[in-house]
């Protein structure tokens, strides 16, 4: 009986990992295949990857589509490191009544829903003359309630008296946080680039619609107009998913931990 | 004394200010913003004062109607299946003896890491009429034709439900595994002397004691499936003839597509504030309640 329940609960767990699993094996054999191939369902190595490849290069401009994509996701995270992070250290460590009210208040903008709040964004940035720009796409995210509330979470458990000694040192108020608390957070601060990394690197809807012309476009937008032709070459598009999903796939792997612990932090 | 706790409370101020004036701006202002817009009408940027025109229209808007319908549908049906389901992969790998636990953790969670545009797509060419999953399910003789998933009404919107069922069902399990290790296991144990079955334990004792993160899995979920448009706009746009259109492509094709109308559009996408609004009241209602 006791192994029946075993086998069962592999049986299970065998079959959810086949799940999750087997859209990348159809991406990676997808790739070595023709367009007419894959819709055809067909499910093993071919020898169309290099000519996938070249069909892609000279199609979409990858190589910019990369760099852009790039660029936002690299600024963008370190932008909301920098703010995301005072804005914590500052709610947590100097609260008073009036900082945890602003604190209350901005905690109100997670529950916006971003469809509600495109469309005036949208005409700011072209008062602006911003539009089509990686400004436009970085600005509006690089402030997030979450990241905030994040870095105030982790901040609970950060050692006071090492500030009170860098008083007593004579550091002033910045250098306390420049100097004690981010080398000190560095763990932190690690889950909190991957996450917001992720998230940017992965992001569609604002750039879809901050982004018009074709040098300027990320890579999700790239893979989507290439999927919403008429008549979509699935071999290119696998190969450019894969270009797509090799970043996040790498950061996952090599920072595994920090990535889990990233997801949680916020719930402690 | 006095004049210490006034400084220190100006140094807290200079470390929040610039964030929080980025959120005043980048959010709030919008969001009025738009609530204005919302009581305007018109094409692209020349709209007038309608009063409450929009929102008359919203109740006899067919369209919207449908896109109300389709989004609260994926809400009701894939919402508690995709929580179900990371809560019983959660309690098996919860299981101290379990073998090859880290690669099933691992496999399950890795959807987590792809972009919602890309995985749309692999399940996008995965449904093809002739494609990979129809094929299986051939040579399995579960079905004895193929089935044009994404070109049928009831089937797409089934597609479009086990696509974000695949992709999320992870990152929730991570959650109550993290959860699950914190319950102390002598409650277990306890409960075994006691006659307690296993079913019973994970009924009695893991769901109560995640009560909590549920709740937090819960929102979060009810808010990303309120708001979704990548997963939709990238397997079937929408079709076939807007029976999976969702309340964010509404707004954005009343945006963006069709001839714009940002007054409408906004309207619309209040109708999400409330909702919103009205679920995350109610979920943390019934979340408080039984605690």
């Amino acid at each position: 009986m006791k192994h029946l329940g075993a086998i069962g609960k592999h049986t299970f767990l065998i079959i959810a990992s086949f799940v999750s699993l087997f859209p990348f094996a159809w991406m990676i054999t997808g790739m070595t295949n023709s367009s007419s191939d894959i819709v055809k369902g067909k499910f093993s190595f071919g020898s169309e990857f290099m000519n996938n490849v070249n069909k892609l290069f000279d199609q979409a401009d990858v190589a910019t589509a990369f760099t852009n994509s790039f660029v936002i996701a690299i600024v963008s995270t370190l932008l909301t490191l920098i703010l995301c992070s005072m804005a914590g250290y500052g709610f947590e460590v100097y609260r008073t009544k009036g900082t945890d009210r602003l604190f209350g208040l901005l905690m109100l903008s997670m529950m916006m829903p971003f469809a509600a709040i495109m469309i005036p964004l949208f005409k700011l940035f072209s008062t602006w003359g911003l539009l089509n720009s990686a400004t436009a796409v970085i600005l509006p995210g690089m402030t997030t309630a979450f990241m905030i509330f994040f870095f105030l979470q982790n901040t609970k458990s950060f050692p006071r008296e090492l500030l009170q000694a860098g008083r007593v040192d004579g550091l002033n108020e910045l250098k306390l946080f420049t100097h004690i608390y981010v080398p000190t957070m560095k763990p932190t601060y690690a889950a909190a680039a991957i996450i917001t990394f992720m998230a940017n690197w992965n992001n569609f809807l604002w750039p879809l619609i901050a982004l018009q012309s074709p040098e300027k476009k990320t890579l999700p937008l790239v893979v989507s107009s290439l999927a919403s032709s008429y008549n979509p070459d699935y071999g290119i598009i696998m190969v450019a998913i894969i270009i797509t999903t090799i970043p996040t796939i790498v950061i996952f792997f090599l920072l595994q931990k920090q990535f889990v612990q990233g997801m949680l932090g916020s719930v402690k | 004394m006095r004049g210490k706790f006034n400084k220190s409370s100006l140094i807290g101020w200079q470390f929040v200010l610039l964030p929080s004036a980025l959120i005043l701006l980048f959010s709030f202002y919008p969001m009025i913003q738009s609530f204005i817009l919302s009581f305007e009408s018109g094409k692209g940027n020349v709209s007038h004062f309608v009063g409450l025109g929009n929102y008359t229209r919203l109740f006899s808007d067919p369209m919207f109607r449908q896109a109300l319908f389709n989004t609260l549908l994926y809400l009701v049906i894939q919402v508690p299946i995709m929580l179900i389901l990371g809560l019983v992969i959660a309690h098996l790998l919860n299981s101290p003896k379990l073998k090859f636990k880290g690669f099933y953790r691992t496999a399950i969670f890795l959807p987590c890491v792809t972009a919602l545009v890309s995985y749309s797509i692999l399940f996008k060419s995965m449904f093809a009429v002739d494609g990979i999953f129809n094929q299986m399910l051939l040579n399995l003789h579960i079905i004895s034709e193929p089935v044009a998933w994404l070109l049928d009404p009831v089937w797409a919107r089934v597609v479009i439900i086990l696509a974000i069922t695949w992709r999320w069902t992870g990152y929730n399990m991570i959650f109550y595994l993290s959860a699950m290790q914190n319950v102390d296991p002598s409650v277990y144990e306890a409960a075994s002397i006691d006659g307690a079955s296993k079913f019973r334990q994970f009924v009695s004792i893991t769901i109560p004691m995640l009560k909590p993160i549920i709740l937090f899995t819960a929102i979060i979920s009810t808010n990303g499936t309120l708001q979704l448009f990548d997963e939709v706009v990238n397997i079937t746009n929408g079709g076939p003839g807007n029976s999976t259109m969702t309340i964010s492509q509404y707004i954005y094709n009343l945006s963006f597509v069709y001839t714009p109308n940002f007054g409408y559009a906004a309207t619309v996408s209040y109708a999400i504030v409330v909702i919103v609004a009205v679920l995350a009241v109610l979920q943390l209602k019934v979340g408080g309640e039984k605690k």
